[in-house]
Order: structure tokens, then C-alpha cells, then sequence
């Protein structure tokens, strides 16, 4: 299935990034829980992607898993995830480990939490360039740290600071610097400003913006906060149980989300316009270990009907554009 | 006084000691009360660093104030009888920030659940605990049989935070502090588990501070709020003038930074910084703590630190913006909170 969105933006060119049928699995004694399950979709160079849904519906595992970062019991099943055609479930751990960073790199959720308290910001910037063989004089290592830490909006003095002597959101641009050090492709970033206050929020999530123009990569933003979602991406897939809802652009999912979930988590959200009501989304999501037959929504979906407990809904293109993984808008095959 | 937790004068200041010669004052004179009569919901943002959970900790007593003190039913935390301190450890519980840092990692959840169930007597039987704990874990959205005799580590961010809900609410206390309860849930649990905090405040007469970075909830929940920032009061009053129309630039700031859902609403850049906030970030002074970020910083701002002024009935900012309106001292809070509305309570609850 081939996604085509309008080209809305002259900075979003060829897909750079396709992820085909994902599916991982974590392999417990009770058995296997499938955390992603056939999860499909494209990204163009220069496009920023947001990935929303619930604790456990699968969006950090396909970060982990888009980086190959996959720990045992948890185990990549099967589909493709293509950077550039080369498909990375492919490569050995050494040459994935190569390509982590120049080609994908990540800004983990509590990145500024990963940094090493007793190292220097810029070893630990030089740490990485080393490892992946660039061979420069000190002299050209310190300018090209200073202009990476430039373009995260950070001093050239940061460089020979303790991360205990930044702040969080000093630490997460530290972080954005070093996933950009090797200008890759994709940059991950996992809910990157959690931590952060909304002030720091929006200087960071500007920082991560310039340097994606910069660049011209691709983003894909992992959360679950739709104001950040609205505000930083333009298409944005919304996950459940392991699953795509939906997949379209954020206006879209704004103005008129078509699953019902979808529907449901935008009108739980909460907002400075009106005030009140706490509608949260009825019900809990569906266990993955023994995931019923059917729609994984349908227990707790208003508009369920019979054919949603017999039929698990695909991601079909039902708009120009706008994928959807609901019964409600396809014919019975 | 029927205030059940009142802080006096309040301040906290951390190093200036031997070692740490720097001084950082995390709270400045800080006086509220909290009655639970009616029921009230308090709301406390600011960004990090601003001395909202360092108030939270004042308040419960986990740290000692550098000056002024916290009264718990009219007695100082410090002095409480032994008695009197298992009644507050009962009346004031807590939610905190981090739902990863408070569990210890040898034990079942259960754990938490139990201490408090037998510290403090509320169960008669085995069976009778088991079957409160279960009803409290299904009220904050949890199924019992995939919550209990499990391992924090089994458990995600968001269970971990409702099983502390659950925890606060199973001892029915009066008063219950809570630390950015979900700034580690998702959006649609948020909803669920501020709406459980907002039902126990009807339902049981609890109140509540709600300690927060996020505008939007602390919007939603609460009836007041305290905007502060490197532990000053900036402004404070009623919550529908405060968000709703910010006067100062500090609660405008925050209030700009919000992201809304909606894509047409962007993001409107920050406002530059004054030429004469430059000056105020050159060098340190006494003044406004705001100063050097502030768009309309001016000399005064440097000189000294502004006083509360109360701009209308139910709200004060502490900004010489304000100037000539009537000042507020720093122990008057409570004049510019509006009153909540008296909830009639199920006699049960009492």
C-alpha cells in the first residue's frame, strides 16, 4: 500500500524513511504480546511525522524498533523499515550500530537523563563522531562541536561543562546536538520535552525544528500531548493497541477525526476555551497479550457494530490522503 | 481559624552554608491557608525551578522552612504531639511528580496499598482490605487483577501514577497535595484522573492543591491560582481572570507557551526582551526576579521588588505595570481568592 499525501510544502520531497508491516512481538511465559502489529507508513524528506497514543499502544517500541534498539524478550517479527531503499532490519548489529546516527539517530525520552554526569559535554559529543570513524584534528573537532552546539541555540562555552551545570532544557539541545552531530536522515524523538516546562517546551521543540530545516530531515515525534502535536508536526498517525488508527494530517485529525478514537481522545483533550468537563475516553485498552478477534477498539467504542467483533479493520485509504483503520467507512469485502 | 494547613510567613533558602557559599532562595515569605470548609481547589504553577514543588514539601512538612512556619490545625508542624501527627499523616496526603521514584523495587505494588490500609486501621479483615484496595484501584481506572501482585517495574508511568491516586484515596484524607500528578499520563487518562480528583473534592469535601507546570489542567481543575516564579508570588487570584486574561508579562509568557490543539492557533513567538530588561540581565539587583526576561521591564524594575497589587476584586500581580493600584501584603492572599462554592456533603463523608 502505497500512502501519497498532497505535497503541501515545497521542503517535503521523496519518501526517506518507509516503514512496511511492522510487527514486534515481546515474548513473555504467558506468551507473546504483540506491543506492534503490522504498522505501515511513509515519510518524506523535510516531513515532520507525530506519532500520539496511550502508555502501551506501541509508539516508543516503533522508535526502539526503527533504531533497531529492540531488547530481548522483545523481538522484531517481521516487515521492512526502509531509510534511503536499504532495508535496516537487514544489516548485522555492527552495521546497524554504523548507521545509527549518520543515518537515524534519536533523542530518547529523558534524553538530558542519559547524559554521563562525570564527562564533559563535548567528549561526550566527540565520543560519538569517534565511533563512527571520522578522523579530525582537535582543531576541527572543537569548531565543528561549537557550530553543532550553535545550531541548537547553546554557547561554545557549553562544551566544557558538567550536564549537572545545565539546565533540563540546556541538556535536552545537548541531546538534539548529538543526534544531529552526524547529520542523519530520520531523527526520533521520543516525547523529547516530557520533562520540560511549557516555556522550555517551545524554545526546545523551535531548536529541534530549526535544526530539522537545517538539515532537511525527516522527524518522526513520538507523545502523547496533541497541543505539541498540533503545533510541531504536519501529519500525525494515531496509535492503538499496536496498531494505526489513523493516518493524516494534523488539521484533519483536528477538524474532522474520522475513528472513532480518534474522535473521542480530541474531545478529551483539555483546553483554555472552555472549561468544565473532564471527558475522558471510557474503558481501558485491550490487553496485548490475548488480543480479542475483531477491531481492538470495539469494547470501547460507541459506533461498534457486528462486524467489528468478527473482522480486525485494515488502514485504508478512504480520502485523499487520510488513512483510516475503522469499519465505519469501508464496505463489507 | 478552620484553616487545616496554613503556611505563615513561609521562606526556603538552600546552601549559604560552609560549603555552598551560593544562597538560593526557593521560596520567599509565602502565607496561605487552606480550609477544607467548603472544599477548595488550589492551583500552584510556575516553571521548574520556580519553588512550587518546594512548597508542596514545606507544606507536608518534608523539609523545614528556613523561616515563618506551616501550621497544621493551628499547630506548628515541628510541634505537633505524636497524636496529632498520625492525624495529619492521615488528613494531608500526597501525590508526587514522578511515579517511578516512589516505589521500592523489591516489592508487589500491593505494597503501598497495604501500608496504608493497616497503619491506619481502615480495613476490619483480610478480605474486607483486599476488596477496598480493589474498589479504589477500579475507580482510578485500574483492573485489579492486572495491577495487583505485580512489580513497579511490570507496570507503566501512567498505572504507577493512578495506583498512587488510589493510594491517596483510599485513606479519604481532608486535604491532598498533588505534584504534577499527570504530567506523566496520557491525554486521556488526564482527563479520567483530574476528573477522579475533582469528584473526591465534591464527593468527599477533600481539597486539593494541584502543583503544576501545565496551565491548561490547573485551568480545568481549579477555582484559584498561584502563579509564581523563583519562589515570589507573581500573580494570583481567581483562575478565570488569571489564564483568562493575564496581566503579568511573566503569567503572559506561560500562558503564550501553551500549546492548543489547534493547528490555526500557532504559537506566537516570544516577545523580545526590553532594552532596559538587557540591563537588568547584565548584572545582578534587587529587584524584579522577572526583570531580565521581561518585555516591559523598566529602571524601577531593578531597584526593588515589586510589591503585590491588587488590580480587581479576586486578583493581585506583583508588577510596577500596576502601580498606583492598592497594594497587597504578602499574608493576604486569601483576600483575593474567590470564595468556593459550599458543596452539600453526603453525611457519609463525614
Amino acid at each position: 500500500m502505497a500512502i501519497q499525501i498532497p505535497p503541501d510544502t515545497t521542503r517535503v520531497q521523496a519518501d526517506v524513511l518507509s516503514v512496511r508491516d511492522l510487527r514486534v512481538y515481546y515474548h513473555t511465559p504467558r506468551g507473546a504480546v504483540r506491543a506492534v502489529d503490522g504498522v505501515t507508513f511513509d515519510i518524506k524528506a523535510g516531513e515532520r511525522m507525530g506519532l500520539v497514543g496511550e502508555s502501551g499502544s506501541g509508539k516508543t517500541t516503533i522508535a526502539l524498533a526503527l533504531m533497531q534498539l529492540i531488547r530481548p524478550p522483545g523481538r522484531i517479527e517481521g516487515g521492512e523499515v526502509l531509510v534511503d531503499g536499504l532495508d535496516l532490519l537487514k544489516l548485522n548489529a555492527e552495521q546497524m550500530r554504523q548507521r545509527r546516527l549518520a543515518l537515524i539517530a534519536m533523542v530518547a525520552q529523558g534524553a538530558m537523563n542519559s547524559l554521563n554526569p562525570v564527562i564533559r559535554v563535548r567528549d561526550q559529543i566527540v565520543d560519538a563522531l569517534k565511533d563512527h570513524g571520522l578522523k579530525q584534528t582537535k582543531a576541527e573537532l572543537a569548531g565543528r562541536i561549537s557550530s553543532l552546539l550553535q545550531r541548537v541555540g547553546l554557547g561554545p562555552q557549553v562544551a566544557d561543562m558538567f550536564p549537572h551545570e545545565l539546565s533540563g532544557g540546556m541538556k535536552q539541545r545537548v541531546c538534539i546536538a548529538i543526534a544531529i552531530s552526524m547529520s542523519p536522515k530520520v531523527i526520533i524523538a521520543d516525547e523529547p520535552t516530557s520533562a520540560l516546562d511549557v516555556v522550555v517546551q517551545r524554545q526546545v521543540m523551535e531548536t529541534l525544528r530549526n535544526v530539522q530545516l537545517d538539515l532537511g530531515a525527516a522527524i518522526i515525534l513520538v507523545g502523547h500531548d496533541m497541543g505539541l502535536m498540533a503545533q510541531a508536526v504536519d501529519r500525525l498517525g494515531v496509535m492503538y493497541a499496536g496498531t494505526l488508527a489513523e493516518l493524516c494530517s494534523v488539521r484533519h485529525i483536528f477538524e474532522e477525526p474520522l475513528h472513532p478514537y480518534s474522535q473521542l481522545l480530541i474531545a478529551s483533550l483539555p483546553s483554555l476555551d472552555k472549561k468544565g468537563v473532564f471527558q475522558g475516553i471510557p474503558g481501558l485498552p485491550p490487553s496485548l497479550l490475548n488480543k480479542p478477534k475483531g477491531c481492538p477498539f470495539r469494547p470501547r467504542c460507541p459506533q461498534a457494530f457486528a462486524r467489528c467483533e468478527t473482522e480486525e479493520p485494515k488502514l485504508t485509504e478512504v480520502k485523499p490522503g487520510r488513512f483510516v483503520s475503522c469499519h465505519l467507512y469501508t464496505e463489507a469485502s | 481559624m478552620n484553616a487545616i494547613l496554613e503556611a505563615k510567613g513561609v521562606g526556603k533558602t538552600f546552601g549559604g552554608g560552609l560549603f555552598d557559599k551560593v544562597k538560593t532562595v526557593a521560596l520567599r515569605d509565602f502565607s496561605l491557608g487552606i480550609e477544607n470548609e467548603p472544599p477548595s481547589i488550589l492551583a500552584v504553577v510556575g516553571e521548574s525551578g520556580s519553588g512550587k514543588t518546594t512548597l508542596a514539601r514545606l507544606l507536608l512538612g518534608l523539609v523545614s522552612p528556613s523561616s515563618g512556619e506551616v501550621l497544621y490545625r493551628g499547630t506548628s508542624l515541628t510541634k505537633l504531639s505524636s497524636a496529632q501527627r498520625k492525624q495529619f499523616l492521615r488528613d494531608v496526603q500526597v501525590i508526587f511528580q514522578d511515579p517511578y521514584e516512589v516505589y521500592n523495587p523489591f516489592y508487589y505494588v500491593d505494597h503501598v496499598l497495604e501500608t496504608p490500609v493497616q497503619k491506619f486501621g481502615l480495613a476490619t479483615s483480610k478480605a474486607d482490605a483486599r476488596s477496598k484496595i480493589e474498589e479504589t484501584l477500579r475507580a482510578v481506572g485500574l483492573r485489579p487483577d492486572e495491577t495487583l501482585g505485580r512489580y513497579p517495574h511490570q507496570l507503566s508511568g501512567g498505572q504507577r501514577q493512578r495506583i498512587m491516586v488510589a493510594r491517596a484515596l483510599l485513606i479519604r484524607p481532608r486535604l491532598i497535595i498533588a505534584d504534577e500528578p499527570v504530567s506523566m499520563v496520557d491525554a486521556s487518562l488526564r482527563a479520567t484522573i483530574l476528573g477522579s480528583l475533582r469528584e473526591l473534592n465534591r464527593a468527599f469535601g477533600i481539597s486539593l492543591i494541584y502543583i503544576t507546570h501545565d496551565l491548561t489542567t490547573a485551568y480545568q481543575i481549579s477555582e484559584n491560582i498561584v502563579v509564581l516564579y523563583r519562589g515570589s508570588v507573581a500573580e494570583v487570584g481567581d483562575v478565570e481572570k488569571v489564564v483568562g486574561n493575564p496581566m503579568h508579562p511573566y503569567t503572559r509568557l506561560l500562558v503564550g507557551s501553551v500549546p492548543l490543539p489547534d493547528p490555526d492557533k500557532a504559537w506566537l513567538p516570544e516577545p523580545p526582551p526590553s532594552e532596559e530588561s538587557k540591563r537588568a540581565g547584565a548584572g545582578a539587583h534587587d529587584g524584579c526576579a522577572f526583570a531580565a526576561r521581561c518585555p516591559d521591564a523598566m529602571a524601577i524594575c531593578r531597584e526593588a521588588r515589586p510589591p503585590l497589587y491588587q488590580i480587581d476584586e479576586f486578583r493581585a500581580a506583583a508588577c510596577y505595570l500596576y502601580m498606583g493600584k492598592p497594594e497587597l501584603s504578602h499574608d493576604e492572599l486569601g483576600k483575593v481568592m474567590v470564595p468556593p462554592e459550599p458543596v452539600a456533603l453526603p453525611v457519609s463523608a463525614r
